[in-house]
């Protein structure tokens, strides 16, 4: 076992998930929110804009997502997120993680919707009565209450998204499924191990991660 | 009355779909007073309280506060909604909020008091309504009536030119009904100008200057509550007397 996460630098591969993981996760809690926000704005046309944002790239398959970006946008079109100098594997990443982010981006809005309205009306209407005006009243009241509710779905959305970066191997990105293909393809006497150390190293990462969630959302629960 | 009218509804309409809700509201009410507001339920007695403030948008007439005309939604509205104190039947207290800060929000934010002042102004004004002791709590952590009292208060931190009652006592369990009752009666005599919609008679008599009962959307009646009660005019008001006084 020790020989194969060697010769197949599985420990560096899952080093890249993790890291595709983080900065997506911060891609698409950053997104998310605006969309979110959009969705619940009174302006119509911002409303109906998340709604949209949502409901196209929900029920759009990843993969779709990530060969549109990759290919299109990038090979097609040229369109570099990093300098140019760098290495096709560092564009491939840096469009892998921006797909990623988009993709997840309409889960996270779904999830702090569902967190918004967790929180109920009264709370908004009396951050009106004592003035705040619609930004300050999602800043100081209804935002801060619908993270807390919406952090249970988060967590779901964030596991997702930690296996779902299995997708960029296919723009290239030497991930964890990256290192495991490479690995069926030239140890295939070992195949039953690949397949438990691969699961295994995704068990190492996303269990942690729905214990976190559970327990921070059971600690920051508003009492009402 | 010989001052100009500090909230002032001329011609106010709304429907809620085909529900008529408010039909033709004319209303004046003078700086310093406290009116009540009682009625059967679904007599539009809580949106004639919501429409004040804007919390519910109105089809045709006018309201003005203070002599400025009620804004459109933004920034203007938001401003005017500081001046106009609102306090709920829920309560509504900022539940991610400490009751301090549950305070200090309005004053820091929208009129820029300094933080420091804010919380100073806000333990007095706990200190006023008998909760100062539970200042560092979660609203979730005080009884209802102790919850109440913290709203009343939190609309007095910005210093309102009148403060609107829906139905503050409705929701609370009996024994905790004098407690924020008796702050309502305190700031009346301080001269708050109040609408309050209720069903507290009680209070109505020791406090009201003028009581509206409204029916079915229209305002049927309105006199001093001495008056009101014991020679009402209206078969209305005669027919609703009748069956919450009887029991």
């Amino acid at each position: 076992m020790l020989d194969l996460v060697r010769e197949y630098d599985v420990l560096g591969a899952f080093w890249v998930t993790v890291q595709l993981t983080v900065y997506a996760a911060v891609g698409s809690l950053v997104i998310g929110t605006v969309i979110a926000i959009l969705r619940v704005s009174p302006v119509r046309i911002f409303s109906w804009a998340g709604a949209m944002y949502v409901n196209v790239v929900r029920n759009t398959p990843l993969t779709l997502i990530v060969f549109f970006l990759f290919f299109c946008l990038y090979q097609l079109l040229g369109w570099h997120l990093a300098p140019l100098s760098a290495r096709s594997s560092t564009h491939a990443f840096v469009w892998g993680v921006v797909g990623l982010s988009l993709y997840h981006a309409s889960f996270v809005a779904e999830a702090l919707r569902s967190g918004i309205n967790t929180v109920g009306v009264g709370q908004a209407e009396a951050a009106r009565s004592i003035g705040l005006d619609f930004g300050q009243s999602l800043r100081e009241v209804i935002l801060p209450q619908a993270f807390r509710g919406a952090i249970a779905p988060l967590g779901n959305t964030m596991i997702a998204l930690t296996k779902n970066t299995t997708v960029v191997s296919t723009i290239g990105v030497a991930e964890a499924s990256y290192a495991m293909k490479n690995a069926i393809e030239f140890s295939p006497n070992v195949l039953y191990l690949i397949f438990a150390v691969m699961s295994l190293g995704f068990v190492v990462l996303t269990l942690p991660m729905g214990v976190l969630f559970t327990q921070v959302s059971r600690r920051l629960a508003v009492q009402r | 009355m010989a001052s100009e009218p500090l909230v002032e509804l001329v011609s106010v309409n709304k429907h809620f779909g085909a529900l008529h809700v408010l039909k033709d509201i004319n209303l004046a009410i003078a700086p310093g007073e406290v009116v009540v507001v009682i009625g059967p339920s679904g007599s539009g007695k809580s949106t004639l309280c919501r429409v004040i403030n804007r919390l519910e948008g109105i089809d045709s007439g006018t309201i003005t506060i203070d002599g400025v005309p009620l804004p459109a939604e933004g920034k203007e509205l938001a401003k005017l909604r500081a001046e106009v104190g609102m306090v709920f039947q829920s309560f509504n207290l900022f539940a991610h909020r400490t009751i301090l800060q549950n305070l200090t929000l309005g004053p820091v934010k929208v009129r820029k008091v300094a933080p420091a002042v804010a919380k100073e102004q806000a333990l007095a004004l706990l200190d006023r309504v008998g909760v100062r002791d539970q200042a560092e709590k979660y609203p979730a952590q005080l009884s209802g009536g102790q919850q109440q009292r913290v709203a009343i208060a939190r609309a007095l931190a910005l210093n309102p030119k009148v403060i609107l009652f829906d139905e503050p006592t409705s929701a609370l369990d009996p024994e905790m009904v004098g407690e924020v009752l008796d702050v309502m009666v305190a700031l009346a005599k301080a001269g708050m100008t109040m609408v309050v919609v209720t069903h507290e008679m009680g209070f109505a008599r020791k406090a009201a200057d003028r009581v509206v009962f409204m029916a079915d959307g229209q305002i049927v009646e309105e006199s001093d509550p001495e008056t009101f009660f014991t020679k009402p005019t209206s078969a209305r008001a005669r027919d609703f007397l009748g069956r919450i006084l009887t029991h």
